[in-house]
């Protein structure tokens, strides 16, 4: 009797300690959990903060004469005369009519400065769309330099604008303009279109998310087919002996291979070997897809092994030979996992920068590209290009980019998620 | 010594009863299978006459389910298992003769323990065997193999309304049905059944022991069995396995009478499982 009493009392005695070792345990797994979600949110506060501003740029509203004897064109016809026409000369005349109490040629430069490099060749889009506009006035709203840009979008910081090289005449003219409404932020469209240029308020990630998109559809046309069929060898044909699990060992090493190593290998063999041009989505799509091959061989044939036995008894109980067993049955209860292992393959390659720097992709490309032989850059290196540039107006244009890219991968992962949750089966 | 430990000191036991038949549809002559270096079955010998139901039962382990597989050369798929003695469908030998064993599928059909339909339709279900060794040239003669397979399955006024919804969605006892009319689809000359009623509740059991009793005027079954009671109510013959050996087969009402051997008496009276 005395040792059921004895016994339940030290039960009692060790609970309270149990109770309080198992919330210790949880609470330390919640404080992982926090901290992780904190850096998360440290990083996005951080990224959004600076990069917001580069969706909106500063544009000056000025009333512009298509002044036939400025410009220079007597015939509209005539493409020599468009391709010789003054129409940064419009546009100073635009700016001494804004502000005629500026003289002197010192000043005068300056004021032309307050507006971009970029202006001219806008003003002459307009104008060669509606050549009718030639010799009337329109009020046009044209982009300002990155200098003014900065320092307008700084005017209501904490800290107090920033000034950079904007000097006090140029900043009492933006006053002007500001309470004369004449000066406002519009929708950046040309952060989305363009391609890279040094001059900041005309940069855009349009020339590095084509490449990207480009280097991306060779990655998958290429990694996928060969993944997938690799894996199904693997998986169902092969035999099981040293060679194949020699073979095993090495897709599993590759997988883990630091992938500027893949971009050294791209140079050695396509470029010097093959000859195949530099910096061309074709050569990045190359690289990536053998750094890729290795996951999508690995969640392949996972998706394969996941398939039921009795699905394959089933089938070759009825008389299928080996290869309708794979193509009927398998392959598509194994597709969705394959799926979901190429895209989020694919969301590991969209962010891949070491390896494409090996292969040229980091050369200062102004156009966007055509085709998949045209020199092209993709996202994750025009983020590393921008962030080395002096401009401080690349700063927010970095950020902004960052922005674009975070969204595309948690686009992509999220509908590998949404896919594989739709996709599953119950057997 | 206890009875059953005669056979683990080691000692063979030749099989008593009447193991042959006239014009045997299935004929094993001195069979052994071995699953690496482990012995499943040891010099079975024994005949399935044609349009037969022969139960085989034993306790767990005895090797009947092995023995079973290897009549439609299922234990292919199973590395290290190694099968020696003469398998002879028709009087062909179907190991080491020049029959291909797709062929040889689609000649002796199987359903399994567990109901397993395709993640199809019940029609592309039924309609897979013949359409993967081309029974059927057109749309119409399909339907006619799929609405002729799902009505001697006993499955058709069921699912008439619902051929192209998925076969998974269907009960059980459906689903095994389903995997008959599957099995049946290629008009094959032997069905090997797996246990097939253990997943099964007692009424659905009961729809396929009388889905089997009909079957039997077209085509030879072998039926694996737990249940003394399933196979005294739908075989002719029946074989008793014991750790790998075939001790009696007899007609099933001479087996369940009058057993010879007292293995399968003690088997039957319950003496051991």
């Amino acid at each position: 009797m005395t040792n059921q009493a004895d016994k339940t009392q030290r039960i009692r005695a060790s609970l309270a300690r149990r109770y309080r070792a198992e919330r210790r345990f949880r609470s330390y797994g919640l404080l992982a959990i926090c901290f992780g979600l904190l850096c998360v949110g440290v990083l996005f506060v951080d990224i959004i903060g600076k990069g917001h501003g580069a969706f909106q740029q500063t544009y000056i509203q000025l009333d512009v004469t298509y002044d036939k004897q400025i410009l220079g064109i007597t015939d509209t016809g005539d493409a020599q005369q468009w391709a010789l026409a003054d129409f940064d000369g419009i546009i100073k005349q635009a700016l001494y009519q804004r502000f005629p109490a500026v003289s002197g040629r010192t000043d005068k430069r300056t004021l032309t400065r307050l507006t971009s490099s970029a202006a001219p060749y806008l003003v002459q889009n307009r104008l060669q769309g509606q050549p009718h506009l030639l010799d009337s006035t329109e009020t046009l709203w044209l982009l300002a330099d990155d200098d003014i840009d900065t320092y307008y979008k700084s005017l209501d910081d904490a800290a107090g604008p920033f000034i950079g090289r904007v000097d006090q005449r140029q900043r009492l003219w933006i006053d002007d303009l500001q309470s004369s409404k004449q000066i406002k932020l519009k929708w950046n469209t040309q952060f989305f279109v363009n391609g890279d240029s040094r001059e900041p308020e005309q940069a855009g990630i349009g020339g590095a998310v084509v490449g990207s998109l480009l280097t991306l559809v060779v990655t998958l046309l290429l990694s996928l087919p060969v993944g997938v069929a690799a894996a199904v060898y693997l998986e169902e044909f092969a035999p099981r002996n040293r060679w194949t699990d020699f073979i095993e060992v090495n897709i599993n090493n590759l997988a883990a291979v630091p992938s500027i190593i893949f971009g050294l290998l791209g140079l050695a063999i396509f470029i010097n070997f093959f000859g195949v041009p530099r910096s061309v989505p074709l050569v990045g799509g190359l690289v990536l897809s053998l750094m890729t091959l290795p996951t999508i061989i690995i969640t392949s044939r996972a998706a394969i092994k996941a398939v039921p036995p009795s699905i394959r008894q089933a089938a070759i109980g009825m008389g299928a030979s080996p290869m309708q067993v794979t193509m009927h049955h398998v392959l598509p209860l194994a597709m969705p996992g394959m799926l979901t292992g190429g895209i989020i393959g694919m969301a590991q390659a969209l962010g891949e920068t070491a390896p494409l720097l090996m292969i040229g992709m980091v050369a200062f490309i102004a156009d966007v590209p055509g085709g998949f032989t045209d020199p092209a850059t993709v996202l994750p290196v025009q983020i590393f290009l921008w962030a080395d540039s002096p401009e401080r107006a690349f700063i927010e244009k970095t950020s902004a980019a960052i922005m674009v890219l975070l969204a595309f991968l948690i686009v992509m992962n999220s509908a590998a998620v949404w896919l594989r949750k739709r996709l599953e089966r119950r057997w | 010594m206890v009875i059953s430990e005669q056979i683990i000191a080691g000692q063979p036991q030749t099989t008593v009863g009447l193991p042959f038949v006239d014009d045997p549809k299935i004929s094993v002559r001195m069979g052994n299978i071995f699953y690496g270096d482990k012995q499943a079955i040891s010099d079975v010998s024994i005949d399935v006459g044609k349009n037969q139901v022969v139960a085989m039962i034993g306790p767990s382990g005895c090797g009947k389910s092995t023995f079973l597989r290897a009549l439609n050369r299922m234990n292919d798929t199973i590395d290290g298992c190694r099968t020696s003695g003469d398998y002879l469908l028709e009087g062909e030998d179907i190991y080491r003769g020049k029959m291909d064993v797709v062929a040889l599928r689609a000649r002796v059909g199987m359903v399994f323990q567990k109901p397993n339909p395709f993640p199809k339709t019940i029609y592309d279900n039924v309609a897979y065997g013949p359409k993967i060794h081309g029974l059927a040239e057109r749309r119409v003669e399909m339907e006619e193999i799929v609405e002729t397979s799902l009505r001697k399955a006993g499955l058709w006024d069921e699912v008439k309304d619902r051929l192209h919804q998925p076969g998974t969605g269907l009960s059980g006892g459906q689903q095994q049905r389903l995997c008959i009319a599957r099995a049946i689809a290629v008009s094959p000359e032997v069905i090997l059944m797996d246990e097939p009623c253990s997943a099964l509740d007692p009424i659905a059991t009961a729809r396929i022991e009388e889905l089997i009793a009909e079957l039997s005027e077209n085509y030879t079954i072998v039926i694996v069995t737990h249940s003394m009671q399933q196979a005294a109510r739908v075989s002719r013959r029946t074989a008793y396995f014991h750790l790998g050996q075939l001790i009696e087969v007899n007609d099933t009402q001479t087996i369940f009478t009058a057993p010879e051997h007292e293995l399968t008496e003690a088997y039957i009276t319950g003496r051991f499982g």
